[in-house]
């Protein structure tokens, strides 16, 4: 079941398509939902397919296709480095290595306590900050050294 | 008209055509693979690449809409190099395993790589592997062959209704997969295998049992519901292997729902008879036919003989051929005896005599689609013709509006305009009500008989059934429609309800009102064809209902098992039981037929010539596909030969066509139904809108895998998930008022006979009615399919009592 914010949120997002086109809101959300529980399980995603009256495997499509939906869970903080041209030209290597580093996982995993989960990202579109991460894919961090990392996982925990 | 040229050739074509269409028209053949006329385009196999002039790169033909003046080359070098490309990098992750797969031979991927692939691969890393689904008993998966075409996800959107597959994942990741290893559901499933091009779908029960190559391929007609869709039976050694569908537009398309396609199954049942038996103190004993005819026609000989002719009757399956029909009807007749009969689903005969002509559908199968209003009356349409379904889906998507009157809420996978659940008596009123909303509407009451008026005078209508009716007239949220196409339908449950005569009588009235097309859809695929040969009772004879309350001292049974083909099973088997004589034509050994005294093995549709006539008075005769299996033999023949022994006249038929000759009397068949094919009635029938019944009503739907002989008899249609246990199912309101909760044991009662079942809330049902599908063991208790029902409460270990004594009594 979705909670009552989450409703109210898509409700929201709803009346921007036309009233026979609930399906045009499943990418707000399936975020919405995400953002709320973290991941999306099976539950999550099948209650976001109810709620919209789609077929559970169109929502299913929709959260496997983008790699901003985690199907899998991700800890509290899911930290995403940016490892294409830009970013790499700018030492990622030494941000994803300090990052694993320091918090003893590799990519795709998560940490002993649940709080951190690393993933290989794609160009964000910011190259000028280069090397750069995104943390829970809302807050960007730019112009990354392995003590700005530091500072950020202190100030994260 | 837009000029274009495709390789050199002109050609002139309509805007907004494809080039693939365009092409297609032309007869150049352009390879594809996601590309199907009666889907929507994905252009996601790049396959069908073509060069246009003025165009710098190569453009996909399906998704390219032509434009005045463009030249297209299919088979330039840029083409070529194009289509070469994308060969080779579809089969880079295929595994290219076509020596154990049973696409070989008949594979899209397999002939165009012939023509338009590389005769080796540059490929030399590793290939992906995609793991197997699991979706169900009818079709196999080896996902690693599948090249992502999503054929299969938009027919189950598109025509199916329901999107039960999808392709999660992208890039290299991307795989079709059904949601959580659900299995596929739809009944029209089975087309998805036809429509994969690769070896990723296949036919499960037909898998590794033959090469595509081994096995003849002769045209047949479906033998299961009234659409005669038209089949292609594939044989190996004279055994039906599998059954695909033959393209005809103006039917089926080129689908087939699974009922037909995977029915087959049963034609190779063990439960066939292969030898004639006769019933020797209480042991049944193989025979020859000599003995087991010249037996049979004594039986009947001397009970008629004794007791009267009267004292025979006939019950005829509405799937047995038009041959059979007019011979069994002939032989009644001919010993003086008016019993015979194929409505066996029937409980309301009192529109007999009172037809102009023979009921049909009331208008082609592809006019449908194009209609603007339709009115469904008590029809669970996905169950009774699941391949006509998809032409109401058809219309709907184009913009029609589906009104439904039906005991049953169940979900047609269509969007719904209105609908009015409600008991079957409470739809005579409800029909009424429309009738007298629609003629205020129309401005008609004036041209509707006194009769009918005065009636309508009483009833009170209802908003939802205003709304309906204002629907009907073509009135709309945004539009008013001045002369909407309107059908109006009957459906099995209209059919086989006590009211059907109220139910038709307004049907008719309605669709006067509107200037609507319409009729009944008749349940059995040559349904029409028996009521236009008049294989009824003659004036003073008894109809099945009849033959079946007042028994009879011999019965002759066409192709059926009586008490799971007849509307009140538990008659049937104690008219079975108390007769002197059961002569049964029938393909099957089944324990239905206990009570017979002689068993006749008849071929079924594969191996017998005849004739079916569709819903829409459509005649088609078919040929046997293979030989009868053992001593089997066309039951036209076991007919004639039966009719010589009795020493009856004029049955020297030499093969079915000169009983088919016979039948149309030399008219053309087509002109034959045309002048008898009617819907009007010749008087009006009394009505009564208020008919208030006291207890729970029956709805005994038939389940569309238990509907005749051949199809119960199919084990994967049975591993299905339509073939749920049985069950009460009750409205929650209903539940609560007899103070059930979910998985309780009920004794459910009808007539005198009883049964234990467990129930099951279910909000899809109409408030006072009980669910109860027919034609099953766990059933056999029960009465009409439609009709007085009681249940009971009981406690689990009362259940098992009841249960130890029901085996004593079958024992």
């Amino acid at each position: 079941m979705l909670s009552a914010e989450a409703i109210e949120k898509i409700e929201y997002e709803l009346t921007k398509y036309p009233k026979d086109q609930r399906q045009a809101a499943v990418m707000s959300a399936l975020r919405i939902v995400q953002t709320e529980r973290g991941w999306l399980s099976q539950e999550s995603i099948s209650d976001v397919a109810a709620y919209l009256g789609i077929p559970d495997i169109a929502a299913l499509e929709v959260a496997t296709f983008y790699n901003m939906y985690d199907t899998e869970p991700v800890g509290k903080y899911k930290i995403t480095v940016c490892t294409n041209i830009s970013c790499m030209l700018r030492d990622s290597d030494s941000i994803v290595h300090h990052l694993q580093e320091k918090l003893g996982i590799g990519f795709n995993q998560v940490s002993e306590d649940g709080q951190f989960c690393l993933k290989e990202g794609e160009c964000m579109g910011a190259c000028g900050g280069a090397p750069l991460m995104s943390v829970n894919n809302a807050t960007m961090y730019e112009y990354l050294t392995p003590e700005k990392v530091d500072k950020i996982l202190k100030e994260l925990k | 008209m837009l000029k274009i040229e495709i390789d050199g050739k002109p050609v002139e074509v309509d805007h907004g055509t494809t080039i693939i269409d365009a092409a297609d028209k032309l007869g150049v053949a352009i390879p594809r693979f996601c590309y199907h006329k009666k889907l929507s385009v994905a252009a996601n196999c790049r396959m069908c690449l073509v060069e246009v002039e003025k165009f710098g790169k190569p453009l996909p033909a399906c998704a390219t809409p032509v434009a005045e003046g463009m030249k297209i080359f299919t088979r330039s070098k840029a083409a070529v190099q194009a289509q070469q490309s994308v060969m080779e990098f579809l089969l880079i992750n295929h595994p290219l395993d076509c020596p154990i797969c049973d696409q070989g031979g008949e594979c899209d991927l397999q002939d165009v790589a012939v023509g338009y692939g590389a005769s080796g691969s540059r490929y030399t890393e590793e290939k992906r592997v995609v793991f197997n689904k699991n979706i169900g008993p009818l079709i196999s998966t080896d996902m690693t062959r599948c090249i992502q075409c999503t054929r299969c996800v938009r027919f189950l959107k598109e025509v199916g209704g329901m999107q039960e597959l999808g392709m999660v994942g992208r890039g290299e990741h991307a795989e079709i997969t059904a949601y959580v290893d659900q299995s596929v559901n739809s009944e029209l499933s089975g087309n998805i295998i036809d429509l994969c091009p690769v070896g990723a779908l296949t036919n499960k029960p037909f898998r590794y049992s033959a090469r595509s190559w081994e096995l003849v391929r002769r045209p047949s007609i479906a033998p299961h519901d009234s659409m005669g869709s038209h089949i292609e039976v594939h044989v190996k050694d004279d055994k039906v292997m599998r059954v695909l569908p033959r393209e005809k537009e103006s039917i089926n398309e080129c689908w087939l729902s699974d009922r037909d396609r995977y029915s087959y199954e049963g034609l190779n049942s063990p439960d066939r008879l292969k030898v004639p038996m006769i019933k020797h103190h209480g042991e049944w004993q193989e025979t020859d036919w000599k003995t087991a005819l010249e037996y049979a026609a004594g039986q009947i000989k001397d009970i008629t003989t004794e007791h009267g002719s009267d004292a025979l009757g006939a019950l005829v399956s509405p799937n047995s051929t038009m041959e059979e029909g007019y011979l069994i009807k002939e032989l009644v007749h001919g010993l003086g005896c008016g019993n015979v009969d194929y409505r066996l689903r029937q409980t309301d005969f009192r529109l007999d005599g009172k037809r102009v002509g023979t009921p049909w559908m009331g208008c082609n199968i592809d006019e449908i689609e194009k209609l603007d209003r339709i009115l469904l009356i008590g029809s669970n349409i996905r169950n009774e013709h699941p391949l006509l379904a998809q032409r109401f889906r058809k219309a709907v998507d184009n913009g029609a509006e589906l009104s439904i009157i039906s005991p049953l809420d169940n979900n047609p996978l269509m969007d719904i305009a209105h609908k009015i659940i409600v008991t079957p008596n409470d739809i005579v009123n409800v029909l009424a009500q429309i009738l007298k909303a629609m003629s205020k509407l129309q401005k008609l009451s004036l041209c509707l008989p006194p009769q009918l008026s005065e009636l309508l005078e009483q009833i009170h209508v209802r908003p939802n059934t205003e709304a309906m009716a204002e629907s009907l007239v073509g009135l709309g949220e945004t539009v008013n429609l001045i002369a909407p196409k309107v059908g109006i339908f009957l459906g099995n449950m209209a059919l086989s309800a006590p009211r059907f005569t109220e139910m038709y009588s307004l049907a008719e009235a309605i669709g006067g009102v509107s200037g609507a097309k319409g009729g009944i859809l008749p349940a059995a695929a040559n349904s029409t064809g028996m009521h236009l040969l008049g294989v009824m009772p003659a004036s003073t004879g008894m109809h099945a209902r009849a033959m079946l309350e007042v028994p009879r001292k011999a019965y002759l049974l066409l192709n059926i098992e009586p008490e799971l083909d007849c509307q009140h099973a538990a008659l049937a088997r104690s008219a079975m039981e108390k007769a002197d004589c059961v002569v049964a034509l029938t393909a099957y050994k089944s324990k239905a037929l206990d009570h017979a005294t002689v068993l006749l093995p008849i071929a079924p549709f594969t191996e017998t010539s005849g004739t079916f006539m569709s819903m829409e008075g459509r005649i088609q005769s078919f040929k046997a596909v293979v030989k009868p299996l053992g001593e089997c033999r066309p039951a036209w023949k076991v007919l004639r030969v039966l009719a010589n022994t009795l020493g009856l006249q004029g049955f020297d038929f030499e093969s079915s066509e000169e009983v088919k000759l016979k039948i149309f009397d030399g008219e053309k068949p087509s002109d034959f139904a045309r002048s008898r094919l009617n819907n009007n009635m010749k008087e009006l029938v009394e009505i009564e809108t208020k008919i208030k019944s006291p207890g729970l009503q029956r709805v005994g739907e038939v389940p569309q895998y238990e509907a005749d002989p051949i199809v119960r008899r199919s084990e994967p249609l049975r591993k299905t998930k339509y073939n749920i246990k049985r069950l009460v199912r009750l409205h929650p309101d209903e539940m609560r008022a007899y103070d059930l909760v979910e998985g309780d044991m009920v004794l459910v009662t009808q007539d005198k006979g009883s049964t234990v079942l467990p129930v099951r809330p279910d909000a899809h049902v109409a408030p006072g009615c009980v669910r109860v599908a027919a034609a099953h063991e766990d059933t056999l208790g029960l009465g009409d399919l439609m009709g007085d029902i009681s249940i009971e409460k009981i406690t689990q270990e009362q259940a098992d009592v009841f249960k130890s004594k029901q085996m004593e009594a079958q024992n």
